[in-house]
């Protein structure tokens, strides 16, 4: 599994087996050839996936006159900073890039803080009415947002947060999924730490903050990365839930960047897609376990 | 120590730490769901008080042709794209466990599960130049191998066919890994006996990498079809549901409905449709497994 170098066959011991010996030698070349042709496939297919980012980045290196350019290019030609430029002008990034960091930020730590205090009351606490309350908590974490948006966008206009980052922010804070995840996680640290602490004469709140907490911080990451990279992309809940302008987050403003423009410059529209994603793209580089590990516990991805 | 009862100081402390994630459920999950189904028995703009509806929001679900024209879209939908995602899923993660360089199998991990962390919605603008078909890099590649351009977003069939491509190109890596994750816990002796017995390739998967892997073949199709069912910002930005009605979907009519048209009771209907629809193709998806799936 860790390398491809095939050991030579054994010497020939005697001359009558080296017909058969040629025989396994052509069968691992088949083998060896075999190898060859799914690696190349397998890079195939990733070139596909890859593919259309490469082109992003590249052609948001050109002017806006190439970006029309066929054959496509990987690498920019020339490479200018001109359309990022025309962003600049045309959108207000930064102002984009705060309002998504704000309502990101918020969300995953808000997410990190309820889902640790409400996971481990289910995994460590007792009392009453835990199965049903439980129960509730997880038959929620299949009820998709879309089902749900018409009453949540009528209550948070009721509290006056609509067109606000709050309406984004409140309703994410509290997770099923988080509590869930968090719950289990707990239940997998040993009983006795908590029991020896408290004959130390420690509290609950002590046992929690100084004991189980410290060890949770790994599933606090998933809980984390997976908040920051869902809300960093939404785009459902901002369209529906923010009008003006200077509450729009990055998705929506790139979007409406796109509707602005027509088909004027691609590599204006592509400049301001690459920067999104660099905040997406540093999670993938740096938290790449946890996110893998929180996605395929999940199935949360929409 | 655990038989007598907390001090009421520790009580109140329990429910603290609770009350953030039982009220914000209650609030923001719990009662939606009950509202959703009260609304859609009235007709409400939320400017004028509501008015009472009794069924006919439900009668008109089931006779206006633009909102079973999106419903059908949506389930067809689902079929190609999930059964695409978990196909492309499936052949990669086999793919990838025969040998290797270890590095040219994590790079190829990392490279298919990529697009799962970009947004779908900057992802479909990308897409659209992409796909377009004039000057999109798509139709020059099949031009390379000889193909006339291809409509991909102005006709109807073909402007599904992107929706899923560009669907399933961001979502595979979902399915992906997982299939890597359940594989991982196969045991190794079960394919050595296998190989002794003289299985090899197709029928060594058919026979034993197959059943093992069910549990896990399920687990990707139910999550695959439930976030298939609330296919939104591909075809929103792709094509806007058109050609026509070829690829509205059922959330892109429900946020008409409520947010273009403020019909909030008629979309609380579709809504509720919607919900219906997911849980009674994920108790399918329950039952047919009963048959199918094999656990250790």
């Amino acid at each position: 599994m860790t390398s491809v170098s095939y050991s030579s066959p054994s010497p020939a011991s005697s001359p009558s087996s080296s017909g058969r010996l040629r025989e396994r030698a052509g069968a691992l070349t088949a083998r060896r050839l075999g190898t060859t042709a799914r690696v190349a496939g397998l890079l195939v297919v990733a070139l596909l996936t890859i593919g259309p980012v490469l082109w992003t980045v590249s052609t948001s290196l050109r002017s806006p006159a190439e970006s029309f350019d066929l054959p496509p290019k990987i690498l920019p030609t020339g490479g200018t900073l001109a359309a990022y430029r025309q962003v600049f002008d045309q959108l207000d990034v930064w102002l984009l890039a705060l309002n998504s960091a704000l309502v990101t930020g918020l969300i995953a730590i808000g997410q990190m803080i309820t889902a640790g205090l409400g996971g481990y009351a289910f995994a460590r606490l007792d009392f009453r009415f835990k199965r049903p309350l439980f129960g509730l908590v997880l038959a929620t974490m299949m009820v998709p947002v879309q089902v749900t948006i018409v009453p949540v966008f009528l209550i948070l206009k009721g509290m006056g947060l609509t067109d606000t980052l709050l309406a984004l922010i409140v309703p994410a804070v509290p997770t099923a999924f988080g509590t869930f995840l968090m719950r289990q996680y707990f239940l997998t640290m040993p009983k006795e730490l908590g029991e020896a602490a408290m004959i130390d004469g420690a509290g609950p709140w002590r046992v929690f903050r100084s004991v189980y907490a410290p060890l949770a911080t790994p599933g606090l990451a998933i809980v984390g990365v997976l908040a920051f990279n869902y809300h960093w992309n939404e785009f459902f809940r901002p369209l529906i839930l923010e009008t003006s302008n200077q509450n729009f987050t990055m998705p929506l403003g790139l979007v409406s960047l796109q509707g602005n423009l027509g088909t004027g410059s691609i590599s204006v529209v592509l400049a301001g897609v690459v920067l999104s994603m660099i905040p997406a793209v540093a999670v993938f580089v740096v938290g790449q376990r946890p996110l893998r590990e929180g996605i395929t516990s999940s199935g949360l991805k929409g | 120590m655990s038989t007598t009862t907390p001090p009421a100081r520790h009580r109140a402390l329990t429910w603290l730490f609770l009350a953030p994630t039982v009220l914000g459920v209650a609030v923001f999950t719990v009662v939606p769901i009950v509202g959703s189904v009260i609304l859609s028995f009235f007709h409400w703009d939320v400017i004028d008080p509501p008015t009472s509806a009794g069924s006919a929001n439900y009668r008109e679900l089931a006779t206006d042709t633009s909102i079973l024209t999106a419903f059908g879209n949506t389930l067809l939908f689902m079929v190609f794209a999930v059964t695409l995602q978990l196909a492309t899923a499936l052949v990669l993660a086999l793919a990838l466990q025969g040998r290797m360089p270890r590095w040219i199998q994590q790079a190829l991990r990392s490279a298919f599960f990529f697009p799962l962390v970009l947004s779908a919605a900057s992802i479909s603008v990308v897409m659209k130049y992409l796909f377009n078909q004039d000057f999109g890099v798509v139709n020059w590649v099949l031009g390379q191998f000889g193909a006339s351009p291809v409509p991909w977003l102005t006709s109807e069939g073909w402007a599904m066919a992107a929706v899923v491509l560009v669907y399933v190109w961001q979502q595979f890596g979902f399915s992906f890994l997982l299939f890597v994750g359940g594989l991982a816990n196969i045991p190794r002796e079960l394919h050595e006996a296998a190989a002794m017995d003289g299985a090899t390739g197709l029928r060594k998967h058919l026979r034993i990498t197959l059943p093992l892997l069910s549990p896990t073949l399920l687990v990707a199709s139910v999550v695959g079809v439930i976030n298939a069912l609330q296919v939104f910002e591909q075809p929103y930005v792709l094509t806007d549901g058109g050609p026509g009605d070829a690829t509205r979907t059922a959330v892109m009519v429900l946020y008409q409905t409520a947010f273009e048209q403020l019909r909030f009771g008629e979309a609380s209907a579709i809504g509720v449709v919607l919900f219906a629809l997911i849980l009674t193709v994920t108790a399918l998806q329950f039952r047919l497994s009963r048959r199918f799936v094999h656990y250790q």
